[in-house]
């Protein structure tokens, strides 16, 4: 970065790059771009399709006369079904929200005396985090299936938020973070006589920003989509579902349906989307932490 | 004095401890406000987390239905799994050639594609990001695959490849057990470009520019000596855990298979380990036999997790 700075110094020598390396890695990352691009676009252009160029045979992947009407279409499917899609999407959101807000808040917390302070336990605490990284939540599916029935949890949006607070990967990358703060920091508002708590969220909490910003994308966009995994498991109510589960018995409609039920993946789609691009340098900066220590 | 009252009261009871015990005990109560800090995470932590993998080994030691007091078994629950149950056998087969397929791949394509857009301009670079994480930000909208790979002509796969004369009348992708392991493959790894790949991109732009100087001036002549000298032993705490990410991952198949090929699938083309816990789990609560389930997989999990956890530290020694 100084480099750049200071004019007229000579580049720093530079590995040459061969040309054919460079268009056969092009080649390459275009690809996979379309690989990976082709399905989104697939949504993007079927939710503007109308229906005549859905049911078209063959089918063209493109759309030729965009319009709105599916988006319409799902509005008034939407009003149509027994229970409110209002109510679907508040649940996704109560689920969203108050999960990932309970996740950066209470990770955070513990992840500051994990990164800063030296306490017995501590080594202890955080192995059984690292080691609970290297088992996925499928393997804890039945088990918590019979917690919850115990703890009443089972039927309520709890089930799915509760378990998504205590995620583990959130605290992992935010304790990896935080060890970066420097220390004087912290032995200067030791010394103006603050309290663990206020260090924690009056000098740490604004220094980590990225960090946290990286944890809401985590916890959010695992928890927007909840209905399907976790949320089929837990909670069986219709007047609890979320808007995920809506929309696929949209789609479940068969072959007129795919316009509106495109429409709708595009909407959903959107707020992670979105949330990312505007989060992106942090999430890089977080995730340039989180390397493990043999 | 409130404070200094407690801690009198509290010397009391640890004079009849012995010494180790009471220098650790006087630093726990020293840093109380500490482990105030930690138990609400913790807490919910060990509940959903840590408990469940205990309670699910002593579990798979009996039978339990929820509703009757759990009868122990000893090890029948295993035994009928590999000698009895084909379809487990079927499910872990599966598992396996999951992982050992998508597991490496997925791997190598996050490093590889992460190593390509570092070299890009940084507009490029945040677009092309977003372009890759984007199937693995968007939830269940892999669900469009479902469309893509359609049975009936109006299945675009099928459509484009009638039109193009490749075949003559359309393939049952999702119906038969030929094609079901290999699109669940593929949809697995268009999901596969997550936070591991995120960790690479974040790990090649914050690596220490002077390394590929000093590279250079020691006779280091194109970009695969730079990645196989420099790179990749720099990069080796991010491999870790991009490895710890995907291996987890790989093996947890279920979701997109389910979603695909439909529970149970045709022959049992597409079933898993985590579909053949569910199918005992939630469908006939034979808890037991679901908890051995569990186990069994948090045991392959874990030991493949390890096993790579030591073979990377081997690289660039």
């Amino acid at each position: 970065m100084i480099d750049d700075d200071i004019p007229f110094q000579t580049s720093p020598q530079k590995v040459s790059r061969s040309l054919y390396g460079d268009i056969s890695l092009f080649v390459l990352l275009a690809l996979v771009g379309c690989f990976m691009a082709m399905p989104l676009l697939f949504v993007i252009s079927n939710a503007f399709k109308p229906i005549n160029e859905i049911l078209q045979f063959p089918p063209k992947f493109f759309v030729r006369n965009p319009t709105l009407d599916n988006f319409t279409d799902l509005y008034y499917l939407l009003q149509g079904s027994w229970v409110p899609a209002t109510r679907y999407l508040f649940n996704t959101m109560f689920i969203a929200v108050l999960g990932t807000a309970g996740h950066v808040v209470i990770a955070s917390l513990a992840a500051y005396p994990l990164a800063k302070r030296k306490f017995p336990g501590r080594g202890f605490l955080f192995t059984v985090v690292v080691l609970s990284l290297m088992f996925s939540a499928t393997v804890t599916q039945i088990t918590n299936y019979m917690t919850m029935s115990w703890l009443g949890m089972l039927d309520t949006h709890w089930a799915v938020i509760v378990p998504a607070i205590g995620s583990s990967l959130g605290l992992y990358l935010m304790k990896q973070f935080m060890e970066q703060v420097p220390d004087a920091l912290i032995e200067a508002a030791e010394i103006d006589g603050c309290s663990e708590f206020r260090i924690f969220w009056n000098i740490i909490m604004p220094v980590v920003k990225p960090a946290w910003l990286t944890l809401i994308i985590f916890s959010f966009q695992g928890l927007w989509g909840a209905g399907g995994a976790a949320g089929s498991m837990y909670i069986y109510s219709e007047q609890l579902k979320t808007i995920d589960y809506a929309l696929g018995q949209i789609l479940a409609g068969g072959i007129v349906r795919i316009g509106p039920s495109m429409a709708a993946q595009l909407l959903l789609l959107l707020v992670p989307i979105t949330i990312f691009t505007l989060s992106q340098s942090s999430v890089i900066q977080t995730m340039s932490t989180s390397g493990m220590k043999d | 004095m409130p404070v200094l009252e407690r801690r009198t009261k509290g010397a009391d009871a640890v004079r009849l401890l012995p010494v180790r015990l009471r220098t650790v005990w006087k630093e726990v109560v020293r840093n109380r406000s500490i482990y105030l800090m930690l138990a609400p995470y913790f807490l919910i932590f060990f509940t959903f987390t840590v408990l469940p993998v205990v309670l699910s080994l002593l579990v798979s030691f009996t039978n339990f239905n929820m509703l009757q007091w759990p009868e122990g078994v000893g090890w029948s629950n295993y035994a009928r799994l590999f000698v009895r149950d084909d379809v487990f056998l079927i499910a872990l087969k599966n598992t396996l050639l999951f992982a050992a397929i998508t597991g490496p791949i997925s791997y190598i394509a996050c490093f590889v594609l992460a190593w390509i857009i570092n070299e890009l301009s940084p507009k490029i670079r945040a677009i092309a990001t977003l372009v890759f994480y984007a199937p693995a930000l968007s939830g269940n909208a892999f669900i469009v695959w479902t469309l893509l790979f359609s049975s009936d002509s109006y299945g675009y796969i099928n459509a484009f490849l009638i039109k193009w004369r490749i075949i003559l009348e359309p393939i049952l992708w999702l119906k038969d057990p030929k094609y079901i392991m290999t699109i669940i493959i593929i949809v697995q790894l268009w999901l596969s470009l997550g936070t591991s790949f995120l960790a690479f991109i974040a790990g090649l732009q914050t690596m220490d520019k002077t390394l590929f100087e000093a590279g250079a001036i020691d006779g280091i002549r194109n970009r695969w000596q730079e990645l196989w000298y420099i790179t990749l032993p720099s990069m080796r705490p991010m491999l870790l855990f991009g490895a710890v990410i995907q291996i987890t991952s790989s093996f947890a198949v279920a979701e997109v298979a389910t979603q695909l090929a439909g529970f149970p699938s045709v022959q049992y083309a597409g079933h898993t380990i985590v579909t053949h816990l569910m199918d005992y789990g939630s469908i006939r609560y034979e808890m037991g036999y679901a908890s051995a389930i569990a186990t069994v997989l948090f045991a392959l999990m874990l030991g493949s997790n390890l096993i790579v956890r030591r073979l990377l530290s081997k690289v660039g020694d």
